[in-house]
Parts: structure tokens; sequence; C-alpha cells
């Protein structure tokens, strides 16, 4: 009789495990069947290499690439805001700082990660491209400079948190044979600590860029809905996210292409952060062997 | 010697740059927090809480828009907590080192990268469409649910391996089932931390903005949800529609919703926090 319940239950939390699989088993199902249909009426070569992406106009033109320069433009804008700060902010924080302070710094940066990202869109289009504005001329009210930066502030206690574990990691006889060296606490942090939790910090980077590819609100607000081929970070363009959004928000026929376009669009998006993960995965296990 | 003058120059002035650093992210925070502030708390008023969605700046208020997120938030976690907890324990209890739960620990590792509004167009297939649920609250929290179970998941994991073997080989010992020990012995003992995690992912699923509106949740919605399957507006998706109209008033109107979600999402950050070091504190193994 025991026995038996005892099976049931493990039958019951086995499936609630299962859950997880069938939800990526959904997702590729999903965005393979609609993308299908899509390429069906679209040829692949057009959608990797026109230059235009205009489903929602009379003259619809299908290239993914101004959707796939105005994410890699926003993101790259995003990191180079975040990784300098991040792990400057983790080795001061690893290496310099005291234990109270530290104890009072990081649940105060960690905060910066609660707020929800329509906030950060908010602040992005009110307070930054006003900003912005003020001594960048030819910058537009929607512009990718504004978007990025906020998206960078945005991803900070990501990087700087992971990059603080890799360099936490380090095992302390190398900081102490640099110091039996004579170097000082600087020299010890950059040309030790830091090459010595590379793989670590790069890990950081790489689930960055998969946050900032991923990132939506931020971009729909602050960035536009104007798909365009442009690597001027004062002009407006429009992400793999925000065009899903766009479709969205308005009255696209089910089961038209334009409407299947969410779903190219979508499982791009979904290579591009698998790719980024997966990536991050791989360099984690070789750096976790490394210090074993 | 000029050599050594000037690497100890450099290694005091990191000090500084590094705590420039970490304060300029709060600092950034601090100023829109107060910018915020300043907008939008002159608006809100028992009126603002109270008043329908309206095209006049002065009269709308965002009554649909906290009664959805308030459903949203309890339908997600009747379906994501039983389903996330559970799946943590058998991951964790149970199936620890067959295949079956290293195919699953690799897939949930991926799902929590996977953008957002990619379960949206998930949700919007699955829930609105092929489930015909239609766009609303229930197919709305059944995408969140999916969104946030791997958070959930790994929080359970993290708190039962905090528990140690003693306690569980006790049990045994006294003639106790696996599901015995588990369900009396290890459960209560690591709840503290579970519930820690699934307030946190709570939390997240509060501030989504991009899954729903893929899902299909309207931004004007004139009357309070009564049932899971109406539709519905969320707090974000209210603050996104404001945001996105050229009027003033309207960007004020979104600066006072702020306050609200930020409230919401700050308490529950805050209580996550109060009950982890309240648990810390009291279990010391």
């Amino acid at each position: 009789m025991k026995r038996k319940g005892e099976r049931i239950v493990e039958g019951v939390l086995a499936f609630s495990a299962l859950v997880t699989v069938l939800t990526t088993v959904g997702i590729i199902w999903v965005l393979v069947s609609e993308s299908w249909g899509f390429f069906a009426a679209v040829p692949l070569k057009d959608f990797l290499f026109d230059t235009e992406w205009t489903p929602l106009f009379a003259q619809k033109r299908y290239g993914i690439l101004p959707l796939l320069s105005g994410t890699l433009l926003t993101t790259l804008i995003a990191i180079l805001t975040a990784v300098p700060l991040g792990i400057v902010i983790a080795v001061y924080l690893s290496e310099y700082a005291s234990k109270k302070l530290r104890n009072t710094l990081k649940p105060l940066l960690e905060v910066l990660a609660a707020v929800p990202t329509v906030v950060y869109g908010f602040f992005a289009l009110t307070v930054v491209t006003p900003f912005l504005q003020s001594f960048i001329p030819g910058i537009g009210s929607f512009n990718a400079l504004s978007a990025g930066l906020v998206m960078g502030i945005m991803i900070i206690p990501l990087i700087s948190s992971l990059s603080e574990d890799a360099l936490y990691a380090v095992p302390r006889s190398l900081r102490e044979a640099s110091y039996g060296m004579g170097a000082t606490r600087f020299q010890t942090a950059f040309k030790v600590i830091v090459p010595a939790a590379s793989s670590g910090i790069m890990v950081s980077i790489i689930l960055g860029i998969a946050r900032a590819v991923g990132e939506t609100m931020v971009v729909a607000i602050a960035a536009g809905q104007q798909p365009n081929l442009t690597f001027d970070p004062r002009e407006s363009v429009e992400t793999i996210t925000a065009y899903i959004v766009q479709v969205s928000l308005g009255d696209v026929e089910h089961g038209s292409v334009e409407y299947r376009t969410i779903f190219a669009a979508g499982i791009t998006l979904f290579i591009i952060t698998f790719l980024l993960n997966n990536l991050s995965f791989w360099l984690r296990r070789k750096f976790q062997q490394k210090y074993a | 010697m000029r050599d050594m003058d000037r690497n100890r120059i450099i290694d005091n002035a990191f000090r500084y740059v590094g705590l420039f650093c970490t304060a300029l992210g709060i600092i950034v925070l601090a100023v829109f927090l107060g910018d915020i502030l300043i907008t939008g708390l002159t608006r809100i008023d028992w009126s603002f809480l109270t008043s329908l969605p309206s095209r006049r700046a002065a009269r709308a208020g965002i009554l649909t828009a906290w009664t959805g997120t308030a459903w949203i938030l309890g339908l997600t976690a009747l379906i994501a907590i039983p389903l996330g907890v559970c799946a943590g324990i058998y991951l964790q209890e149970y199936g620890a080192r067959s295949r079956f739960a290293r195919i699953i620990e690799v897939n949930i590792a991926n799902l929590a990268g996977v953008p957002s509004v990619i379960y949206g167009l998930l949700g919007l297939q699955i829930f609105v469409r092929t489930l015909h649920m239609g766009n609303s609250l229930l197919a709305g929290a059944f995408t969140l649910a999916l969104l946030i179970l791997p958070t959930i998941i790994v929080a359970t994991r993290e708190a039962l391996k905090a528990v140690p073997a003693t306690l569980r080989e006790a049990s045994y010992g006294m003639g106790a089932t696996r599901w015995q020990t588990i369900r009396h012995q290890v459960l209560p003992a690591a709840s503290g931390g579970i519930l820690t995690g699934i307030i946190l992912a709570l939390s997240r699923a509060v501030g989504e903005t991009a899954p729903l509106i893929v899902i299909g949740a309207l931004a004007y919605v004139p009357f309070v949800a009564e049932s899971p399957l109406d539709e519905f507006t969320v707090l974000p998706i209210q603050i996104f529609n404001w945001v996105s109209r050229p009027q003033e008033a309207f960007l004020v109107n979104a600066a006072a919703a702020i306050i609200v979600l930020l409230a919401i999402t700050f308490i529950m950050n805050g209580i996550a926090v109060y009950l982890r070091n309240r648990w810390q504190k009291k279990v010391s193994w």
C-alpha cells in the first residue's frame, strides 16, 4: 500500500520536471512550424540578404538585416557600457572593498536588477534622451544610443556579480605569490587575478550579450520602431524584439505572412541566444576544470 | 624608486575609481527614482487608483491595471509554485544521477536564457490559439508561469541541497519512507529558502511586459476582470501605453503608475531578503 503511494508521488514529481522539457519542445515546435509557413512564402536568400524589412507596408520586403543591425548596435552600446563598469566594480568589490562596505554596496547594486524593464524604458526616453540631446547634435527623440546606454546600466549587476564570483574562485595562493613578489594590490588584481579568472569573466560578458540581445521593452520604448540598416547610434533603429512587440500591438491577420514574420524574427532571436548561452556553458565547464 | 611610487599612486587611485564606478550605478538609480517621484507622486491619489482608463489623461486611472496585475500574480503563483517545487524536489531528491535528470538540468539552464518575448510567442500559439484560452488572464498566467519555472526550480534545489544529510539519515533510520522523509523533514527545513526563491520569481513576473503584449493583453480594458477567462491589462502594459503617447500629461500618469509598480516590486524583494536573512540566522548547520 505504502509502496504504491510512494510511486504515485514520484510519478507526479517526475511529471512536473518533464514540464520544463515540454516547454522547450513547445518553443521549438511553435517557432519552427510557424516560420516554416513564412519560409514557404519568402525565400531564405531574401530573408538573409535583402537590406529592407517592410512587411507592414504595401511594398513588402523581408530582409532581416535591418533588424539584426538594430539589435547588434544597441547590444554593442550596452556591452561597451556594462563591461568596463561591471569588471571594475567586480575587482573593486572583491579585491579592495572592506567586507562591511561590500555588504552594503552589493544589495544596492542588485536593486538595479530588480527594476522592471519597462521602467528602464521610461528612464531612457524621458531622462537619458533629453540629456543626450543637450550636447549631441542631430540625435533623434528615438535613438540607439540612449536605449543602449540604459540597457548597459541594467546589465551591470549581472556582469559585476558573475565576474566577482569568478575572481573570488581564484585560489588564494596566487594572490599571496603576487604580493610576495612585491606587487601592489592593483598589479595583483589586473595582472594575476583578472587573467586567471578570464574565462569566468568571459562567461559573464557572453551572458550579458545574450541578455541585451533578448531585451525588449527598453528598445521598444526608446530606440524606436523604424527598421534601419545603420550603425549611427544617433538614429532610430528597430531591434528583433521591438519588431515582435510592434506587430503584437497592431491588428495583423492570423495566418498571414505578416503574422508569421514575428515567428521568423523569433527563431532568429532564439538561435542567437541559444548559441550564446551554450558558449557560456562550455566556457564555464572549462573554467571549473581549471581550478578543480 | 620612481616606478614604485607610480605603482603606489595607481593602486590608491584605483580605490577611488572603483568606488566611483560602483557608486555610479547606484547614483544613476537614485537620480532616476528621484525624477520619477517628483514627476509622479503628485498624481497619485485615491481616484487615480480607483478610476478606469480614459482618453483624457487627467481622468485616467489604474484600477484595471493593478487588479489585472493582482490576478496575474495570483494565478501565476497557483500554476508555477506546485510545478516548480515538485520539479525541484524530483531533480534534487530522486533523479540526482539519472540520465533523465541530467537532460532536464541542461534543459533548464537553456530555458533560463530564452528571452521573455519568445515565451510570449509560445503562449500565443499554445495557450491563446491551440487551447482556445483567448487573450485571457489564464493564458497570461500560464505563459508567465513557464517563464519563471526555471527560477523556482533552481531556488528549490539550492534550498534542498543546503539541508544536511544527517537529517535525512535520522528519518530513514526511524523507518520513514523517502517521501515521508521529504515531506516531514526535508521540506520544512528548506521552506525558508524555497519561499525566498518563489517571491523573487513572482516579483519578476509582476514586472514582465513583453510576453503579455505578445499574447495579446490589451492596453485599454474598460472593466475590472472578474474571472480568469476575462481579457486584461497589467501595470507594465499600462505604463508602456502611456509612455508611447506624445502628450506630457500621459508621461506624468506613467510616472505615477511606475511608482505603484516599483512599490510592489520592492516590497516583494524586501520580503524575500528579510526571509532569507531570518532563515540564515535561524538555521545554522
